[in-house]
């Protein structure tokens, strides 16, 4: 027994040098893990740091030649090396613009489709069906569009629009022209189809998180569904549907591949929605690798520098607006 | 029936029979889509698609080569991002939780994940194909895991955050230091949930054209030398699509439905993954 307790007593005296040293060891390795991981975090800042720095030095000589001409002159000439950003900005907005005034109605009423009327063991399915439209790749719809959409457009709406709106003052110059197919309105089209799927989640995340109480309310006074949705739903989770458009604003104006297919790339400023057109991003995809001489590479990435600083901000705002109504909800 | 309720139930079926109508318009374009796809693809999916390399217009061949450059291209990206991601995500999630430092981070990562991902690409062309004064299949890889990152760290964090705070009061009464108890019971436990953000974000990059161009560029040959320009699937359906030529569009069609049908499967398996979890 005692020989027991000292045999113990020895093999903790004779470990307690290296148990000191495990221990050190452990710390060490724990404030090495720890460094490490927050070295990664701080990472992700330096990554966007390193997005905009690059961007504003690639850019520079762009700016210092053209100055602030560089965002009201429509021309963009490689053979002279003058080069303006008004054209690729304008369709940028425009086609996002219009994309929203299609995709928002549509993409709110298949959440209330989703949340209040979708039988409940079809929920998951047509859910995920819509979200599997986010998930095909850009440059798929981009082929989709150029070989089977703007065909189809070019026979049947374009031709339809040019002669219901050709006598129509005002109109006739939105849809003057050749139905060509491919054009502004096509790209803004597609963009709808692609930005849907991102309002109908959010959306639906947000109608999801109502307190049924505030529902059941309202139903109790009598209040039809469409009631419910117009006068509950929809104030109560506004900053959050609002926030889900901007995110999805946000991808329509940075979306590249898709709108490169259709747009046609034409560097002019046309009041037609049927003309061909261009955006940022389908510039700088086209042109890059072909760009010849310091001046016309930055000025493309002085162009990648505008669209940036627009998704920062349209994106900034919809990230504040979801995380308030996060809070909101709790 | 009083008029004002008529109306009133008039205007619920036609706002209900707009939002069906709205269901199945979203859902056509999806039905459309992939029909198109099977329908112009599938005709060119041959054993042939697998085993030779992009051919000159006019001459037989296949996209062996494309999709050996998208596999390397995005399974470098992974091995890149997913690290510097999680560990990212892990010092959200378990150190700085109620940093000021976290919510910064996170906010910015919310906008990484949405920022257009040509703007990635131009980026890694000035801070890699400038100085290294040609395109590679590097470059093309860096691009691809600067937005792996962001996916990552948005999955682990969330996963993380959802692990019971019990479990590590638990291991670290223990004994365990911090660092074992994130990594031996936090990571098991969030495993389904980060293996899912990684497979999203493989689903993510597989289909990316943008950020390719003008960092990996292309190559009409076999290439595994990371340090030239590497073809990649989605560059070469960009550029036969565009061609006149009708061979080079057939294959570009049959790329589009190779690299559509692994992104869904990519994401539905994802799905499945994370189902079980996020109900138990």
């Amino acid at each position: 027994m005692t020989d027991f307790a000292l045999q113990g007593g020895a093999v903790r005296a004779h470990d307690a040098p290296s148990r000191a040293k495990v221990l050190a060891r452990l710390r060490l390795g724990d404030a090495v893990f720890r460094s490490l991981t927050r070295a990664a975090a701080l990472g992700v800042l330096v990554l966007l740091g390193g997005v905009i720095c690059a961007l504003i030095i690639g850019a520079a000589p762009a700016f210092r030649e053209f100055g602030f001409n560089f965002f009201v002159e429509q021309r963009w000439n490689p053979v002279t090396e003058r080069f303006g950003a008004l054209a690729p900005i304008y369709g940028t907005i425009v086609t996002s613009f219009i994309a929203m005034i299609i995709a928002v109605p549509i993409g709110l009423l298949i959440a209330v489709f989703l949340t209040e009327l979708c039988p409940q063991f079809l929920r998951r399915p047509i859910g995920t069906a819509i979200e599997l439209l986010a998930g095909i790749p850009s440059i798929i719809y981009g082929i989709w569009g150029l070989f089977v959409f703007a065909p189809f457009l070019q026979q049947t709406l374009q031709p339809f629009l040019i002669s219901t709106f050709g006598n129509v003052p005002l109109l006739s110059s939105l849809f003057a022209g050749p139905p060509y197919g491919i054009g502004v309105l096509t790209a803004s089209l597609i963009l709808a189809i692609m930005v849907l799927p991102f309002i109908t989640s959010i959306s639906r995340d947000v109608f999801e998180a109502v307190p049924p109480v505030l529902k059941e309310a309202a139903y109790g006074v009598g209040c039809t569904t469409w009631e419910v949705v117009r006068y509950v739903v929809i104030p109560y989770t506004r900053v959050g549907v609002i926030g889900g458009v901007m995110l999805g604003l946000g991808r329509a104006l940075g979306e590249t591949m898709a709108v490169t297919f259709v747009i046609g790339n034409a560097h002019k400023i046309s009041s037609s929605l049927i003309a061909p057109g261009t955006t940022i991003s389908a510039t700088i995809a086209n042109e890059f690798t072909e760009a010849v001489g310091d001046l016309y590479t930055s000025s493309l990435i002085a162009l990648g520098l505008i669209l940036f600083i627009i998704t920062f901000f349209v994106l900034a705002a919809a990230r504040y607006m979801l995380l308030r109504i996060e809070r909101r909800i709790g | 029936m009083n008029p004002l309720y008529a109306a009133r139930r008039r205007r619920n079926k036609i706002a209900m029979g707009l939002s069906f109508a709205a269901t199945a318009f979203g859902l056509g374009w999806l039905v459309l889509i992939l029909g198109v796809l099977i329908y112009e693809g599938f005709s060119g999916l041959t054993l042939q698609v697998f085993t030779e390399m992009t051919p000159p217009p006019g001459s037989n061949g296949g996209l062996l080569n494309a999709i050996v450059g998208s596999l390397i291209m995005t399974t470098l990206a992974i091995l890149i991002g997913t690290p510097i991601g999680i560990m990212a995500g892990t010092y959200m999630a378990e150190y700085g939780r109620h940093d000021r430092l976290t919510s910064v981070v996170r906010f910015i990562n919310d906008i990484l994940l949405s920022a257009p991902s040509i703007v990635i690409g131009l980026f890694i062309y000035e801070v890699m194909v400038v100085p290294m004064g040609h395109f590679s299949g590097l470059a093309g890889s860096v691009a691809l895991a600067v937005i792996v990152i962001p996916v990552v760290v948005r999955t682990t964090e969330d996963m993380l955050l959802l692990v019971p705070n019990s479990l590590r009061e638990a291991a670290s009464s223990l004994g365990m230091p911090r660092a074992y108890v994130i990594r031996r019971v936090c990571y098991r436990a969030a495993q389904a949930g980060m293996v899912t953000g990684v497979l999203l974000a493989f689903a993510r990059i597989s289909g990316e054209t943008a950020p390719l161009l003008f960092t990996a560029l292309n190559n009409q040959f076999w290439s595994a030398n990371l340090n030239a320009p590497m073809p990649s699937l989605p560059v070469v359906i960009f550029q036969f699509a565009l061609s006149p030529y009708k061979d080079w569009q057939a294959l570009a069609w049959t790329g589009a439905l190779i690299i559509t049908f692994t992104v869904l499967a990519l994401s539905i398996i994802a799905r499945v993954l994370s189902a079980p979890s996020k109900q138990s």
